[in-house]
């Protein structure tokens, strides 16, 4: 009885701490501008079955792809058996789902321990590729302390789990065979049985593993549930709102600012009465100026580095990498949160996303070839936010560098971006 | 082949004529030396087929792409609502563009402002010619056994999903067709895109271009197929800074094709 009330105690504080974090989460990006992505319900609805459930755009990197289907696959179906872990806590039991689910419920523990082995051999895949092999892709300036740690964790966090869990089971399983209490039969345990000669043959110790490892997983998960909101992990649930709300125009396709058309229609036709629009800069200095989008975005990023590793300017050595760009916008919008609580609303830290984050050097080697949005496997767009904070630098500073000013001026002046007379546009049909 | 006879939009308004097709050549096409001849390669292959066309001449002005992703949306819309102001008194349906660019920005971001055509790209127009049966490959020598392969324009392939037509124009020669290693959605940009064409590349270890050429060197191609203006004088600059001149040609697949027509 005291442990199922402390077990609900833990389990609502756990809940309660997550929804006041995700909250957050949710008010921090909720802090951006407007963008509407309510159209074509139904096209949305297929590329987030197809990108986030179908892991459509890993596999592009089989080994990769193939390891974190394990554990994705692992983690959805593992959740059942937390929802047996949860009401039997709840409610003294011991596993609630073997009478109604008879025979099946061999099949799903099984299942579950074949799973469970899986994640865990890609989890110590992934470890050691980040740790071993140094793989390129997770390394780079913007994946030192924190980001490195934090994928570590995760991978190390999820390794405790699955070996709890395991050990549980093996436990249960011994325990079972010697007809011990209320360890009834059930269940199957092609995994643990394998484990179960390790563990002492005792019943008294066996029950203390089982128990030891029943509340070690359970409170580990609950842990976990609440780490997401501090980790890249948290892409585990954005996925699937962030591919929701993708761009679906064709990837080539800048945004047409309004704010513009409406200042440029009225220089053209001075009758012109523009529509109503909000005041405000134009482009992104700070992540407040991007729209709820970029930011779901940058929150919904795992840092997997994809798009780094096929941007043309950080392949050849440029500062540019489109992932610390996300980071640095999830960054500063969750620093910009962290002060809204702590410090009020008229609070100012004089600090911007651009220049205290991301410089203009990055910004102005990007050559908007689109690498990075296709790479992405949750459909990331990085080349909205570097648009969007060229715009604030070139319409709001004009600050772009000296050579595009010139270009600039070509165009504006003869109708192209050289220094060329618009007379002598058709001169190339004469010379042969 | 006969003479280049190329009609301009406002000679065939002053005769009452409208074309089926409008040819946007694009600021390339128009100053730039190299790419002035991927524009005669065009009208050369308009003309073959007899497919009635025209261009703007000098009331064509740079389309804003450059501006716009540069960030001046300022100069990009007044670019686009003044052209879309001489497309639609032309009452323009179908555009045929030389530079994925132009094609992108007319295609894409002009129908917001007023704008709405058909656009499509040279390399579609010349699949579609392909598939009709008006271009055949009579002289099938110029390119027999040579090792081609198609470098994919950012604006074309992953901006818009035109991976097939230029490849489609490719295999109809004699010719033995690569990939290199980055091709299709996993292109390499040739480092042109975003305005960088017109600034200096920020520090780093190399340049893009070269980074691309190597590619190219390594599936050992003898023509490298371009589409584009821009890629076309960034992979022609890392040929000749790699010293492969000899070994390697730059051609657009406009060229290729008016060569493969014999034209």
């Amino acid at each position: 009885m005291i442990a199922q009330l402390v077990f609900l105690i833990i389990l609502a504080a756990a809940v309660f701490l997550f929804s006041k974090n995700t909250g957050k989460i949710r008010r921090n990006i909720l802090l951006g501008k407007d963008a509407d992505r309510s159209d074509q319900p139904a096209l949305r609805w297929k590329t987030m079955a197809k990108v986030a459930l179908g892991q459509s755009k890993m596999g592009k990197r089989p080994v990769a792809a193939i390891m974190h289907l394990f554990i994705y696959v692992g983690f959805v179906i593992i959740n059942i058996e937390v929802l047996e872990i949860t009401i039997d806590g709840l409610f003294g039991s011991h596993r609630v789902f073997s009478r109604p689910l008879g025979s099946l419920y061999g099949l799903l523990i099984g299942g579950f321990e074949i799973l469970a082995l899986l994640v865990l051999v890609s989890c110590v895949v992934f470890l050691s590729r980040r740790n071993l092999l140094k793989l390129k892709r997770f390394q780079g300036p913007e994946m030192k302390e924190w980001p490195r740690s934090d994928a570590n964790y995760i991978l190390f966090i999820e390794i405790l789990l699955m070996t709890a869990f395991l050990t549980m089971n093996a436990a249960d399983y011994k325990l079972q065979a010697l007809h011990f209490g209320h360890y009834i039969k059930a269940g199957s345990f092609p995994v643990s049985a394998l484990i179960a000669p390790l563990l002492p043959s005792n019943a008294s110790s066996l029950v203390m593993i089982e128990r030891g490892c029943w509340w070690f997983h359970i409170i580990g998960i609950l842990a976990f549930l609440n780490y997401l909101p501090y980790s890249k992990h948290f892409h585990i649930l954005l996925a699937f709102p962030n591919t929701y709300y993708s761009k679906l125009s064709p990837k080539g396709q800048f945004s047409n600012m309004a704010s513009v058309t409406n200042e440029v229609k009225a220089m053209v036709d001075p009758s012109f009465v523009p529509a109503a629009t909000e005041p405000g800069r134009f482009g992104a200095k700070d992540a407040t100026d991007l729209t709820w989008k970029n930011l779901m975005d940058a929150y919904t990023c795992t840092e997997c580095g994809r798009c780094t590793s096929v941007c043309p300017a950080n392949n050849t050595g440029k500062l540019l990498s489109p992932r610390k760009i996300m980071m640095d916008t999830r960054d500063r919008i969750t620093e910009i949160g962290n002060n809204l609580d702590k410090q009020g609303k008229d609070f100012q830290d004089n600090k911007t996303l651009l220049d205290d984050y991301i410089s203009r050097e990055e910004l102005w080697a990007c050559t908007t070839c689109n690498a990075c949005t296709e790479a992405c496997p949750v459909n990331i767009d990085p080349l909205n936010i570097i648009t969007e904070m060229r715009r604030f630098i070139v319409m709001e500073e004009s600050q772009a560098p000296p050579s595009l000013n010139n270009m600039f001026s070509n165009v504006e002046n003869n109708g192209a971006p050289w220094k060329y007379s618009n007379a002598d546009r058709m001169n190339w049909a004469e010379s042969d | 082949m006969n003479e280049l006879h190329i009609p301009t939009m406002a000679q065939m308004a002053a005769e009452g004529k409208a074309p089926e097709i409008l040819f946007w050549v694009g600021c390339a096409g128009s100053f730039d030396e190299r790419a002035q001849k991927i524009t005669r390669s065009i009208c050369k292959i308009l003309q073959h087929v007899g497919l009635s066309y025209a261009v703007l001449g000098t009331e064509e002005s740079c389309t804003g792409d450059p501006a716009k992703r540069a960030g001046n949306e300022f100069l990009f819309q007044m670019q686009a609502l003044t052209n879309i102001e001489v497309l639609n008194a032309y009452a323009v349906k179908k555009i045929v563009t030389g530079c994925p660019h132009c094609f992108n920005t007319l295609k894409n971001e002009y129908p917001q402002l007023g704008g709405n055509y058909e656009v499509i790209h040279h390399t579609e127009l010349i699949q579609q010619l392909i598939d009709e049966g008006k271009l055949k490959t009579e002289d099938n020598e110029s390119f027999k056994g040579k090792r081609i392969t198609y470098h994919d324009a950012c604006y074309l392939g992953r901006g818009n999903n035109v991976y097939e037509a230029p490849r489609n124009a490719l295999q109809v020669l004699d010719a033995e067709l690569v990939e290199m290693k980055r091709c299709r959605s996993n292109g390499l940009c040739c480092g042109a895109g975003g305005a960088q064409m017109f600034k200096e590349a920020e520090p780093g270890k190399k340049e893009i271009n070269i980074e691309r050429i190597e590619d190219a060197i390594e599936a050992k191609a003898q023509i490298v197929a371009s589409a584009c203006p821009f890629c076309m004088t960034m992979l022609r600059d890392g040929v000749k800074i790699k010293e492969k001149e000899q070994e390697i040609q730059v051609l657009d697949i406009a060229e290729i094709t008016a060569r493969a027509n014999g034209l």
